[in-house]
């Protein structure tokens, strides 16, 4: 019976490819899995706020992807969030001085890691850590103190501080 | 007034009968079921016919429903500037609704009517009582298998058009509009849960191949044993399946996702 | 069952009423029907005869009154009784009800295959030698779509003889067939009713065939048995009804007329 042997072969391969898709649902769509890692090496950065900063957002520099957001974890010794950065290996010559920032794309978009070099000599090296960083702009925080400072602003129209001269 | 009162008072008489025909039709399908798995090869014969056949339809569907999601979701979103939260739009529609509605709809289309259609035939053609009269019970010979098949057929079929659409979902977002692959795949993975989302998704599929399948099948043998009666029958299938689906997603989510 | 003798009549119907939307089809009918004999019912079309069929096989059930078939009564039997008593039952279906998707060997092992754990290699001499008996063991690799009427006919007796039934009904076998596979399909009743001593049950309004074969005719009509007998007896029948039936006159006692009110007076209202 050939007929019998097509139909169970076909029923296997249709079972085998649901049961595919279910996994593919499983661990490329959904939070069941980490990304997979790229191969390269890794940086750590500590900043005071990550924000909204998540896994596997992208870290550019000049707007160029050159590689994605590891573990973020916190520091309770410093009370500072350790991001851990893996960069692509083609990008290994990223300056000691290099700074870190994180940013959003677009207004309602997702945080990024933005790195921009600096101008020594020698160069990041595999658990390096960026020194300079620039913690995440909280949108609430930035409004609050607008509104603090133009309230003050108002309320002392001398003597106000250097800090709310923009 | 009093004559269309009447009209009122039968079909809902009618329509209780049926559904209570229906109930107790379910209940000897279920007492079917527990001699198939000394039987499972007639299950599988079914699944060729219920699942297989349904894949075609079901790739394409999917394909082209998740490039419409990309299109129409990146529009929306660009002007937000939230392109980047286009994976997780286009993944979250389809699998928590578009895969397993649309899937059970195409399935109610595909397979359903072709259920019928083969068990009227088969009921207009006295092979139904002919079998009976071999006593060989064709609820356990004929029905059950092939609501076993529906039941397992649906969710994979549904994770087969989400999965696919998804990948639709990618080809336009990422390839023709040049949303970032990283961003499209890591706000997918971070929004998406697997429980929450993924799982009811599939419990959805499940309902819904009950659902289906027992219309489809009800309908083949409960159908005037004549080519007018099975063609009604088949009709029937489609319109009431559909119907079925949509009544039934909304409990679903409501109960799912309030 | 050792009080199984030949004398008692394999199927005793007792005062059978059943209705059928609204319809009396049986209005107190009794029948008994012989062992190793070929019984055949008649009657005019629409008279019920396939229902009867049906309420011996089980699949309907009367209103009231008693079916016993080899001493069980029908309407009573728990499903599995049923099934079990089926499996010594043979039915052929006007149609043939031969499954559409299996080939005619397929078709005829159905039920041995359903019923036994016999290995292939018997399930085949078995199924071959079935074949052989209605003629059409050549014929065994056609699907039935490709069969003619008369064929499928053959291969539904072949598949209802599969299981060596203690008797097998035939629902107007003679329906719609040409003269050859008419004369097939009596001398094949005939010869498996003697050769595996079955008892058959015909139900039919093809008189001539059925004169020509049955042991003991019933004539049925508006839900009662208007006459029974050996085929000589019937032929000799002064009943008018039966005169009727049994020479084909256009009008007796089953008038030509549907009713309807007086035709003149029909014709001048001119409404309705």
């Amino acid at each position: 019976m050939i007929q019998t042997r097509i139909v169970e072969i076909w029923v296997g391969l249709f079972i085998a490819g649901g049961i595919a898709a279910l996994f593919v649902l499983a661990m490329k769509v959904s939070n069941i899995s980490t990304f997979s890692k790229v191969e390269g090496y890794e940086l750590t950065a500590r900043f005071d706020n990550v924000g909204g900063l998540k896994k596997t957002a992208p870290v550019t520099v000049a707007g160029v992807r050159i590689g994605r957001v590891g573990e973020i974890t916190f520091d309770d010794t410093t009370y500072e969030a350790v991001v851990h950065l893996n960069i692509e290996k083609t990008y290994d010559k990223l300056p000691m001085d290099t700074t870190a920032g994180i940013f959003t794309a677009g207004l309602l978009g997702e945080q990024y890691v933005s790195l921009e070099a600096g101008g020594e000599e020698k160069y990041l090296a595999d658990k390096d850590e960026i020194k300079i960083t620039q913690s995440a702009l909280v949108l609430e925080q930035v409004i609050g103190q607008f509104l603090f400072s133009k309230a003050s602003e108002g309320g002392s129209s001398e003597g106000s501080s250097s800090s709310s001269s923009n | 007034m009093i004559s269309w009162l009447r009209y009122l008072g039968r079909s809902g008489l009618s329509f209780f009968e049926r559904l209570g025909r229906g109930n107790l039709f379910l209940f000897y399908i279920l007492l079917g079921l527990p001699t198939l798995i000394l039987r499972f090869r007639l299950v599988i014969q079914q699944l060729y016919v219920v699942g297989v056949l349904s894949l075609l339809i079901i790739i394409v569907s999917g394909l082209f429903v998740g490039m419409v999601l990309g299109l129409q979701g990146y529009n929306t979103l660009v002007d937000f500037g939230a392109e980047e939260s286009l994976g997780v739009m286009v993944a979250l529609s389809l699998v928590r609704e578009l895969g397993p509605v649309v899937a059970a709809l195409l399935f109610a289309g595909r397979a359903g009517s072709a259920l019928t259609a083969e068990i009227g035939l088969m009921k207009a053609t006295e092979q139904l009582s002919g079998m009976e009269m071999m006593a060989v019970d064709p609820m356990s010979r004929v029905i059950a298998p092939r609501f076993m098949a529906g039941i397992i057929s649906m969710p994979l079929l549904a994770a087969i058009f989400s999965a696919v659409g998804v990948m639709g979902g990618y080809f336009v977002g990422v390839g023709l509009l040049g949303v970032d692959t990283g961003a499209f795949w890591s706000q997918m993975q971070d929004k998406i849960s697997w429980s929450d989302d993924i799982l009811n998704g599939v419990i959805k599929s499940i309902v819904f191949g009950v659902v289906a399948t027992w219309i489809a099948v009800f309908e083949g043998y409960d159908a005037i044993p004549t080519s007018e009666g099975v063609s009604r029958a088949t009709t029937r299938t489609v319109v009431h399946t559909s119907l079925a689906i949509l009544s039934v997603d909304f409990v679903l989510t409501a109960l799912m996702f309030e | 069952m050792s009080d199984n003798n030949k004398d008692t009549p394999l199927i005793e119907i007792r005062n059978l009423h059943f209705s059928r939307g609204g319809r009396k089809i049986f209005d107190g009918v009794d029948l008994d029907i012989l062992r190793g004999k070929i019984t055949a019912i008649m009657g005019p079309s629409g008279s019920g005869k396939t229902t009867l069929l049906r309420l011996i096989g089980g699949q309907l059930k009367p209103a009231s009154g008693t079916i016993n078939v080899d001493r069980h009564n029908v309407p009573e039997l728990s499903h599995r009784e049923l099934y079990k008593l089926r499996k010594r039952m043979g039915m052929l279906f006007q149609s043939g009800a031969l499954l559409t998707d299996l080939n005619v060997f397929e078709n005829v092992a159905f039920p041995v295959r359903e019923h036994t754990k016999f290995p292939e290699s018997m399930i085949r001499t078995l199924v071959l030698m079935k074949l052989e008996a209605v003629g059409l063991r050549g014929a065994r690799d056609l699907m039935p779509n490709e069969l003619s009427g008369g064929m499928a006919r053959r291969v539904a007796l072949a598949r209802a003889i599969a299981l060596d039934p203690m008797m097998i009904m035939y629902d107007e076998p003679f329906t719609g067939q040409d003269p050859i596979s008419m004369g097939v399909l009596v001398q094949l009743i005939r010869l498996l009713n003697d050769a595996l001593n079955m008892t058959s049950v015909v139900v039919s309004h093809d008189v001539q065939e059925t004169m020509t074969i049955a042991d003991y005719i019933y004539v049925i009509s508006e839900g009662k048995v208007i006459g029974h007998g050996s085929p000589e007896q019937l032929n000799k029948s002064d009943s008018s009804w039966v005169k009727q039936f049994i020479h084909g006159m256009p009008d007796g006692p089953v008038p030509f007329h549907y009713p309807a009110k007086d035709y003149l007076e029909d014709l001048i209202s001119g409404t309705g």
